[in-house]
């Protein structure tokens, strides 16, 4: 691709009669009124740092408090809140308030707009060779959709959602906990955030499946676009059939909440674990959509590292499309333990296995795709490589979790947690780390310190794995999650975990130096900072690219590989 | 606790199954003969201390890093299942890991500066592609058949309990033994804000198990049979859950959902409030105490209403026993007739 890469003209400079390229609008218009995918993008990866550092700071309140039995910080918590003298109940339903917080802010308001709003809006149009999105303008409201419903949960923290302020019902926000078990305008405001960032990512999707099925360049055939685009196309049609499906259940929740109906109220002739099948319908899914573009970014670091292109290209793009489409057919996997009929567990532990399948594949080719090459190991190598590993972990206790006769010592339990933690907070958090020190320099035009992301990096490595690989621990052991206080025998690993914590948290202040590091002294970015292996076509722009680039099309010759 | 215990065979496992249902029978034949068991009731007849458990028995030990010891047939078949899958996870983990190495220390930059341009192999896609379903066969098989087995219906003659999930405590039924119902409270921790007013702390009697976990008045059960649990909820969904038994089950509320539980010995057994279900969720425990059929006899005779399969309530037979109810505040444990009939194995 490099080779025909340089047949068009990408470089503003090249051609200096377009003025047009760099033309770029007022402060309030350009951040504001913004129609530009790639500062779109940007707002994203901010608003999702922002929402990270609230979310992970939740996170760090929870440690503090599971450092040791009984209950020592929440009552302080409590107060944050805008609770005056709180009682016991009122205590311990900010536990409740920092869990579901936690949880809604990571999946909806940090990775998703991370991963597909922040990279996916940067560089799909870029790689498949196009100017912008379809819909720049619907690109904008997605944004701020997204922005309203972190607005909206926020508040939420603030006013009465039963024993206390905020919404303590859990992210999944079963029924009916959510409706008559939590009095108040919380649970509404935490509807309502999910409504709006829910609303937002539909719009999203229909952007991406637009932009990649109409507008890619001359040449750039389906079977030739970067594994990448392939990803964030997946994970798009995840998005566009399983957010509907939470969007009505949580209407129906809103509804039961505040208008008299019972779907999901017994008493009325409605089931709670309705709810649970239609949010799981959705929430399964939504695992993927969380770590699928990680697979594509994790595929793009590992090629170029390599200087290989993709081991088994077409496997791995349909290997992807096998799990999104399995995806949507094992959700009742989270709900072994609600009483489902004995033939039903047998069929979801079945389905769900199946999916180590195509994930296999996926972990098989990447080592493939390094296999004979000739690796470097740099920053973002480092933390693809970590990938693989920490997700392979998280992968087999997948399996692990899929059966529904084990389950039941498991189900709810801490393993739960660490499993999940271990695809999602240290697999699509590491694409995510991996997918930043890949495109940072691309993006902002200067280069941070490799030694820096190397510190990161390993620091970030063992305050996870401390964090998490004790929670098997605690889950086999039987500690239940979502427990603000624990037995005397649970101390000894949660004390490790708290520990962990803070390890974790050391990482992030090297990273927030890098970029400082980075804007202050970093080198100027070259084009193509990372070299031969880097072949897909944001590397044939300037780093940063101009404010519209492929004024015109590049065109993708015959020959041109993945 | 240790990798030790890994090994432990499927023929073992299935061995401890079959001996269990030859317990199940013989228990459905006691059962089936209700003077024999009344007449060995009747010495103690209405009397309970309860049973002091024995430590890391039933319960998490400190720093433990394995699944708790189990007490129940599916709980040992689905240890030897959990085990083999643990070994499972490891080796493919370690295999993942030893080939990073490779790539780490064959195919850097300086050992193989000139990278090959392969990009599929046909054989060993397909290989990478079978292997993992051969393994995932090998595991549905076993898997599946634990499912079945945990989900066989009682026996008819079963002893049937009702547990109800409230907002935040446990009320257990007995409809077989005259329709008394215990409610369970956690005791309150010294040093701690009352979880539950009026209810004592854990440590003031001899016989109370770990913090957090021990309650006012525990789930009295009879060990070496089938009981069929029917589980509900009355506000919002609890889960009933005894990780030594191999036990979790969902309180929905409008909603019984059923399983058989099958206690192999007595002693006590602790467990955890396993579904979000409010403020308090992380203070209603479970314990579960499962005592010999003639010592649960006596057991239930110490409660208003009490019959052992229906013959005349304990009321009638002993009303001095009968008078500690299943209030919250009342302490069940109190009654101080017959202390010596209750030396737990």
């Amino acid at each position: 691709m490099a080779t025909t890469a340089d047949h068009f003209q990408a470089h503003p400079e090249d051609h200096g009669h377009h003025h047009d390229a760099e033309h770029k609008p007022a402060f309030f218009a350009r951040w504001f009124m913004s129609t530009n995918h790639k500062d779109i993008g940007t707002m994203y990866l901010i608003f999702a740092i922002i929402a990270g550092i609230v979310g992970g700071a939740f996170s760090g309140m929870m440690r503090v408090e599971l450092n040791e039995p009984g209950i020592q910080y929440l009552d302080t918590f409590a107060r944050w809140f805008g609770a005056v003298n709180p009682d016991f109940n009122t205590t311990l339903h900010t536990w409740n308030v920092l869990i579901t917080a936690h949880g809604l802010i990571m999946v909806f308001f940090m990775v998703m707009p991370a991963i597909i709003g922040g990279f996916g809006n940067w560089f799909v149009p870029i790689m498949i060779g196009a100017p912008d999105m379809a819909f720049p303008r619907m690109n904008n409201i997605s944004f701020w959709l997204t922005v309203a419903g972190f607005c909206s949960l926020l508040c939420s923290a603030f006013v009465p959602g039963g024993t206390g302020n905020g919404a303590g019902t859990g992210w999944t926000v079963y029924a009916p906990l959510s409706t008559s078990g939590s009095p108040g305008p919380a649970v509404d405001f935490g509807i309502f955030a999910l409504h709006l960032a829910g609303a937002g990512s539909i719009m999203g999707a229909i952007n991406f499946i637009t932009t990649i099925f109409n507008m890619r360049a001359p040449g750039m055939t389906i079977h030739k676009m970067p594994l990448f685009v392939w990803s964030v196309l997946v994970t798009a049609f995840l998005l566009l059939l399983s957010l509907p499906v939470l969007a009505a259940a949580i209407t129906m929740l809103l509804t039961d909440r505040n208008f008299g109906t019972t779907f999901f109220d017994a008493s009325g002739g409605g089931d709670p674990v309705l709810y649970q099948h239609l949010f799981w319908f959705f929430g399964h899914p939504e695992v993927y959509i969380m770590i699928l573009p990680g697979f594509g970014i994790i595929s793009q670091i590992i090629s170029t590292f390599s200087k290989k292109p993709v081991f088994g290209y077409l496997g791995m793009a349909y290997a992807m499309v096998a799990i999104g489409v399995v995806g949507f057919i094992v959700w009742a996997h989270h709900m072994y333990a609600t009483g489902l009929s004995v033939n039903t567990k047998m069929y979801f532990t079945a389905a769900t296995m199946v999916i180590a399948v195509p994930t296999g594949v996926k972990i098989f080719s990447w080592i493939a795709t390094m296999w004979g090459g000739s690796v470097e190991f740099k920053s973002p190598m480092v933390w693809a490589m970590g990938f693989i590993f920490l997700f392979t972990v998280g992968g087999v206790t997948g399996v692990y979790l899929a059966n529904g006769g084990i389950d039941d010592v498991v189900h709810d339990t801490y393993f739960v947690v660490a499993h999940f933690h271990y695809v999602l907070s240290l697999g699509a958090v590491t694409a995510l780390f991996a997918g930043f020190y890949y495109w940072f320099p691309k993006m902002s035009g200067r280069m941070h310190s490799e030694f820096l992301s190397h510190v990161h990096f390993w620091i970030f490595f063992v305050g996870v794995n401390m964090i998490f690989f004790p929670m098997h621990f605690l889950g086999l052991q039987g500690m239940p999650r979502r427990y603000p206080d624990y037995a005397e025998a649970y101390t000894h690993w949660n004390h490790i975990a708290t520990v962990g914590y803070m390890v974790m948290a050391a990482s992030l202040v090297v990273w927030f130096i890098n970029i400082a590091y980075a804007y202050i002294a970093g080198k100027k970015a070259e084009d193509n900072y990372w070299g031969e292996g880097a072949t897909t076509l944001e590397w044939t722009l300037t780093s940063p690219p101009p404010f519209h680039q492929f004024e015109t099309l590049p065109v993708i010759g015959e020959t041109v590989h993945h | 606790m240790t990798l030790g215990k890994i090994s432990i065979g499927a023929g073992r496992a299935y061995k401890a199954l079959g001996l269990s249902l030859c317990g199940a029978l013989a228990s459905v034949l006691t059962f089936a003969a209700p003077g024999f068991a009344q007449e060995a009731a009747a010495p103690s007849a209405g009397s309970y201390t309860p049973m002091k458990p024995t430590p890391g028995v039933g319960m998490p030990v400190d720093g433990g890093i394995n699944i708790q010891q189990q007490f129940s047939p599916t709980g040992e078949y689905g240890e030897w299942l959990h085990h083999g899958l643990l070994w499972i996870c490891l080796v493919i983990s370690l295999f993942v890991l030893a080939l990073l190495a490779i790539v780490i220390v064959r195919f850097n930059r300086r050992a193989n500066p000139v990278p090959s341009k392969t990009s599929h192999n046909t054989i060993l896609e397909v290989v990478w592609t079978l292997a993992p379903v051969l393994i995932l066969i090998g595991i549905a098989v076993p898997s599946i058949d634990l499912i079945a087995k945990q989900y066989k219906p009682a026996p008819k003659t079963a002893l049937t309990i009702k547990v109800t999930g409230n907002q935040w405590f446990w009320t257990y039924g007995y409809p077989d033994n005259g329709d008394f119902e215990v409610i369970s409270n956690m005791l309150n921790i010294p040093g701690q804000p009352t979880i539950n007013n009026g209810v004592r702390e854990v440590g003031s009697k001899p016989w109370d198990g770990p913090s957090h976990l021990e309650v006012d008045n525990r789930m009295v059960v009879p060990a070496g049979e089938p009981i069929r649990l029917q589980i509900t909820a009355a506000d919002v969904i609890h889960s009933f859950a005894v990780p030594s038994l191999w036990f979790k089950l969902d309180a929905v509320p409008g909603r019984i959902n059923e399983k058989v539980l099958f206690i192999e010995k007595p002693g006590v057994y602790y467990g955890q409030c396993s579904e979000l279900c409010g403020a308090k969720h992380g203070y209603m425990p479970i314990a579960v105490e499962a005592l010999p059929r003639d010592k649960y006899n006596a057991w239930v005779l110490t409660h208003a209403g009490g019959a052992i399969d229906g013959q005349k309530p304990a009321a009638e037979a002993a009303p001095a026993a009968a008078a500690t109810a299943a209030a919250p505040a009342a302490d069940a444990s109190e009654a101080p007739a017959g202390e010596a009939t209750a030396e737990a194995e």
